[in-house]
């Protein structure tokens, strides 16, 4: 059984005929699309490593069927920064120390991006860190990932204003 | 996971039928059923993606008053929809302390009502169990218990139903709208799902190729918007499921009681409606003594199924603690740690 299906990915359309509707859409990005910075932690919607940003909100890519998906538009980490130019969430990441192996950060980075549009947190650290709490660290890294997170959002909510001045 | 026939319909008709088939299975956002297809759990032959058939993800205001969720609205979505979190508080305050803001993202209301226990046992397929494999026996009986029920469970099961965001549908009265092969028809959320009894593996009163396309709060829900909290106890404060949760809505006037409801999550096999416990309340003044005789009728019944009777003074006491709050007032911004006992929102009693 062959499903043809489309997803825009990180901006580019991309067709693939699924022979197996098993595939994953984590799976379908590392597997075929060499995409291989969404990570497979748990593969089980526990750990957060492989989240993504689908049609605008973060999700677990390991829990979504790719053939459920047709049509969507797919944000992966290497996305996210404008050739050398990081992304703020990325940069404060960097300032802040907010990783140690860096096997999360990917996830955390995508999480970080979907939390700060959803724009429930606020500057409160514990929205911050609730909001932060599907993705786990192994190496904790957690209080250097919250600042970074507040960081990010100062320097993206200075842009906008900045924008509209 | 096991191979299976995927397939998409247009239409609630056409998912119907081709849900007809046996070993067919529905699949919303999957964040329950593609885990437990990983593990083996559960093996569908057939997988009927209703995920996105067109007018279930609506949030509808009716003209008595009800309110209608489709059963395609992601709980992320139904939980900051203002017009319903003023409505509805402790629903929202208990969708925002399910999961993980990702699972959220994705869960849908329909998906959340049939979700699956997270026993253990029920999860490992190298294990007994009667939910799983009918007849098999069940290891969670003297196995690693502490989690499972102390209300409504049988010799056959001892499984919680892991659900935050049904315990206060049930209290609030919500009404399950489902279609099936013989036209619609409408259930209490309390009544759709059910005791373990001799038949743990059905967990609801579904009808097999029956689809749940909407979820109806009564317009009198709304009258314990004032004071409504949903709390919940667990192992660590977030992304865990409870250990005992209770969902509380208070109607008062002046130092009174006149109308109580009061719900139990995590403590027995369905979300645990405590009616007996809402008589003793209604009519009482608004103090300390009355809630924990609500809180004693409450858990008249229980007893432990294993190594968990630490859950049952626990259960009592997170019924008093969220009585105090409800009476107190529901919080006029939604906790930073949603239905933690441990939050202290502005004006709450401590």
């Amino acid at each position: 059984m062959n499903l043809p299906i489309r997803l825009t990915v990180n901006g580019e359309p991309r067709d693939f005929v699924l022979d197996d509707p098993r595939v994953t859409l984590l799976d379908l990005l590392r597997e075929r699309l060499q995409l291989t910075g969404t990570k497979k932690g748990c593969d089980r919607g526990q750990c957060g490593a492989c989240t993504v940003i689908v049609d605008g909100r973060r999700i677990n890519s390991c829990l979504q069927l790719a053939a459920s998906l047709d049509g969507a538009d797919i944000l992966t980490i290497e996305g996210v920064a404008k050739g050398e130019h990081l992304h703020p969430v990325q940069a404060a990441l960097v300032a802040h120390d907010g990783m140690q192996c860096g096997f999360c950060t990917p996830g955390q980075v995508m999480s970080a991006i979907g939390l700060l549009t959803e724009g429930q947190a606020g500057s409160d650290p514990e929205r911050i860190r609730e909001g932060m709490s599907g993705n786990l660290c192994r190496c904790g890294a957690y209080a250097g990932i919250t600042e970074a997170v507040l960081d990010a959002q100062k320097t993206i909510e200075a842009a906008k204003t900045e924008r509209a001045a | 996971m096991n191979r299976f026939e995927y397939v998409r319909p247009a239409s609630v008709t056409e998912a119907i039928a081709a849900a007809a088939a046996p070993g067919a299975s529905y699949l919303a956002s999957g964040t329950n059923l593609l885990d437990l297809m990983k593990g083996g759990v559960v093996r569908p032959s057939r997988l009927v993606d209703v995920s996105r058939l067109p007018g279930l993800d609506r949030i509808e205001l009716q003209a008595n008053g009800d309110l209608r969720i489709g059963a395609l609205v992601r709980n992320a979505d139904l939980a900051h929809d203002a017009d319903f979190a003023r409505a509805c508080p402790a629903v929202a305050e208990a969708l925002l302390s399910g999961a993980s803001p990702q699972l959220r993202n994705a869960a849908t209301i329909g998906g959340n009502l049939l979700q699956r226990t997270r026993c253990n046992y029920f999860y490992d397929t190298a294990s007994a169990c009667n939910k799983r494999t009918p007849g098999a026996g069940c290891d969670a009986h003297g196995g690693d218990n502490r989690h499972h029920a102390v209300l409504g469970w049988s010799n056959s099961c001892i499984a919680t139903h892991p659900s935050d965001v049904c315990v206060p549908l049930v209290a609030f009265d919500a009404i399950a709208e489902i279609e099936g092969a013989n036209g619609r028809r409408e259930i209490a959320v309390e009544a759709l799902h059910r005791l373990p009894g001799k038949t743990p593996e059905q967990d609801s009163a579904l009808e097999p190729g029956e689809l749940i396309v909407a979820v109806r709060l009564p317009a009198a829900a709304k009258s314990f918007a004032a004071h409504s909290r949903y709390l919940k106890l667990r192992d660590r404060t977030s992304y865990a499921l409870a250990l005992a949760s209770v969902a509380a809505g208070l109607v008062t006037e002046g130092g009174t009681i006149k109308e109580a409801r009061l719900a139990l999550g995590g403590v027995a096999p369905k979300p645990w409606r405590a009616r007996a416990a809402e008589a003793v309340l209604a009519g009482a003044r608004i103090e300390p003594a009355a809630f924990r005789r609500a809180a004693d009728v409450a858990l008249g019944e229980a007893k432990p199924s294993g190594d968990n009777a630490f859950k049952i003074e626990l259960a009592r006491r997170i019924i008093v603690r969220a009585l105090t709050l409800a009476a107190a007032g529901t919080p006029a911004r939604m906790p930073a740690l949603p239905a933690s006992p441990f939050s202290s929102p502005a004006g709450a009693v401590q």
